[in-house]
């Protein structure tokens, strides 16, 4: 097992060196370097000098990939021209939320998607089989801020059933010790606050979900239909075990590892792309400033937001890799 | 209907039990999986594969709805200035439009005016040029390279495939929205930069899966066999493995259309378009609806509709023509 977590790490670092070198690269060419980067869009000119000259931007382009290394690692990314704080802080008060939402849209895709994706398989060919096809194809195609847009506008707008923008309710004068405003909430004794921050979270949480739960109801249903004609499952049902125990030891144990696979996948994917979901929803968590920061050409936010959230995504993929060797002990010895 | 979509979902990657079980069950197996999957067999007698491909697309009823809602798109598109009733950019009722109050439908005004008291209708049909146009570079530049780096790798093997599949592997690894938005960014705001966004994150999926339906047919007998006849290498590459391997990149240009024209849509409303926004275009149109979702939601919901249907047209089309391909389901 050690053996194959340390592999997992090695192959990491060629991606993460590219990432770097391609961030590096970015840096350099963006629109008054990284000088304008640091102090802003309305730096004079001989600031801007200053701190290139400060910076070493004279020296050889390894020597400066080496200190943008340095940089990196110590998550100094420059300041916000938004807010005037450090791209770091803003991160770290933003991502809570987005965990928090992803988590909320990772269940809901889970709770929903394996009973479906398991019963479709069941009843191959039937009308709920059709009917759940049908909903996963359309579930993939239509755009994420389509489904935000109309969730927005029925369940908020038009019948007030959910709260449609931001987090909390601002009259809520609730206290923050972790960030994640429902385990504050509960934390705190603050019951009302943590469940006006649940309510905040549905409907971001059920537009985030939708692809998720269509790629989950597709795997499931195509693995449970494999693993029902194996011959293990003949096996065991022709020596008379029962129907639950089937189910449970013979055909879900087996049919739930490529959708474990999936969901982790997807768990990286919605840290990372949340953008337009929050958007929508100006939820305040780290894809809505995201957003933002396009619109204000804060790139010093942009930079160090998209660097984060890519090492995040990688190293999530990275975590469901090994997780998956804990679950599945084939996988070790391949 | 639906026991044919039924049929091309139930051979999603995971219907295939051992190989499908790894932990990278992830793109770039997908990709992969998909490649071998509709790779074709080259020694299988009787019609040719593109005429049996194209007859059994005939008879399904999905590929024909696909293919109604595509030639509707490209119509309005390719027409979208004789089609449109008003000029897009003038400011028709801007005097009637109010913070709470936004005209909706009336004579000559179908579907109402926007925010700024321009003939929504006018701009929903010219805001298809946009996305076509988006989606049909995109798509092209990102095959272009992709293919590029894919002959690379599959055709030539050995250290060359090691080094571009990294490189592949690479681009993979950063999630597609963040990489688009990191080049649109370089680019600069408008539609070209769009479109090379777009590109940049279909690469890598091309390349990947050409190399893999490439590898596939490198040593299937009829290349062994011009090998051992002493036919150039370059000749067995772009003359017999190339065109065999092809079909799996045609059927994700087709699904990449509908990615591509989605993906424009969102950039666009993040605010990485046109910096001229007068210009009509779906995902911008949308972005300057949400501010008024309660006034006329009608406004977010058009262009919304505009995208689901163009981008479903390539879906189900490409859906179908992946099954219409794949040798499994040959008669």
């Amino acid at each position: 097992m050690l053996r194959f977590i340390a592999r997992r790490l090695l192959q990491l670092i060629p991606i993460l060196f590219g990432l770097s070198v391609l961030l590096f690269i970015w840096l350099r060419s963006l629109p008054g370097g990284p000088g304008r980067a640091l102090l802003g869009e309305r730096a004079t000119p001989e600031a801007i000098e200053a701190i290139n000259d400060q910076l070493g931007l004279n020296d050889s382009l390894l020597v400066q990939y080496g200190r943008f290394l340095g940089r990196v690692v110590q998550f100094n990314f420059g300041t916000s021209i938004q807010t005037g704080r450090p791209v770091t802080t803003e991160f770290l008060q933003r991502f809570p939320g987005t965990i928090e939402l992803t988590a909320f849209a990772i269940l809901f895709a889970v709770v929903i998607g394996i009973p479906l994706g398991y019963l479709a398989a069941r009843r191959h060919g039937g009308a709920l089989d059709s009917a759940a096809v049908v909903a996963s194809l359309l579930g993939v195609t239509i755009p994420v801020f389509f489904l935000a847009y109309l969730l927005r506008f029925y369940f908020s707008v038009e019948l007030n059933v959910f709260p449609g923008s931001g987090r909390q309710d601002v009259r809520i004068d609730a206290t923050h010790p972790t960030g994640f405003f429902v385990l504050d909430g509960l934390l705190t004794r603050e019951f009302d606050a943590a469940l006006d921050a649940f309510a905040h979270l549905v409907l971001p949480g059920i537009a985030l979900g939708t692809i998720p739960l269509a790629i989950i109801v597709r795997i499931t249903r195509a693995s449970v239909l494999d693993v029902v004609n194996e011959d293990y499952v003949r096996t065991a049902e022709s020596k008379g075990l029962a129907a639950s125990t089937i189910r449970r030891r013979h055909i879900l144990r087996n049919a739930m590892l490529p959708v474990a696979t999936t969901i982790g996948l997807q768990t990286g994917l919605l840290l990372s792309g949340a953008v337009l979901t929050e958007t929508v929803f100006a939820f305040g968590g780290v894809g809505s400033f995201l957003a933002d920061s396009i619109f204000a050409r804060d790139y010093a936010v942009l930079q160090g937001f998209i660097l984060i959230l890519a090492v995040v995504y990688v190293l999530v993929n990275l975590l469901v890799d090994i997780s998956y060797g804990l679950i599945d002990p084939r996988v070790r010895v391949r | 209907m639906s026991v044919d979509l039924g049929k091309s979902l139930g051979k999603e990657p995971a219907s295939q039990p051992g190989k499908g079980l790894g932990p990278d069950l992830g793109k770039k197996d997908r990709i992969d999986r998909l490649a071998a999957l509709t790779a074709t067999g080259p020694d299988e007698a009787g019609v040719s594969l593109t005429r049996d491909a194209f007859r059994r697309l005939r008879r399904n009823p999905v590929a024909i709805f696909g293919a109604f809602l595509v030639l509707i798109f490209v119509f309005v598109a390719v027409f979208a200035p004789w089609l449109a009733p008003k000029d897009p950019k003038t400011l028709y009722l801007i005097a009637e439009v109010r913070p709470n109050n936004i005209p909706g439908s009336q004579a000559g005004f179908p579907l109402g005016v926007d925010n700024l008291g321009r003939d929504e209708l006018s701009r929903l049909i010219l805001g298809s040029q946009q996305s076509l146009l988006i989606g049909i570079v995109s798509t092209l530049m990102g095959l272009t390279a992709g293919m590029a780096l894919g002959i690379l790798a599959g055709g030539l093997g050995g250290r060359v495939d090691t080094v571009v599949m990294r490189f592949v592997d690479i681009m993979l690894s950063i999630p597609g929205l963040l990489m688009a938005i990191t080049v649109a960014l370089l680019l600069g705001f408008n539609p070209f930069s769009i479109m090379v966004a777009i590109a940049v994150t279909q690469i890598p999926i091309f390349a990947r899966l050409l190399r893999g339906s490439m590898l596939a047919q490198r040593n299937s007998d009829y290349a062994v066999a011009s090998r051992c006849l002493g036919v150039p290498a370059s000749k067995i590459i772009f003359g017999h493995v190339l065109p065999n391997s092809v079909s799996p990149v045609i059927v994700q240009a087709t699904l990449s259309l509908a990615t591509a024209i989605i993906e424009a849509a969102a950039l666009s409303f993040l605010g990485l378009g046109n910096a001229d926004r007068s210009i009509p275009e779906w995902g911008s149109m949308l972005a300057d609806a949400q501010d008024f979702l309660t006034v006329r939601p009608e406004l977010a919901f058009y262009p919304c509709i505009c995208i689901v249907i163009a981008a479903l047209g390539f879906t189900l089309l490409g859906e179908s023509l992946r099954e219409a391909l794949d040798p499994k389901f040959r008669r």
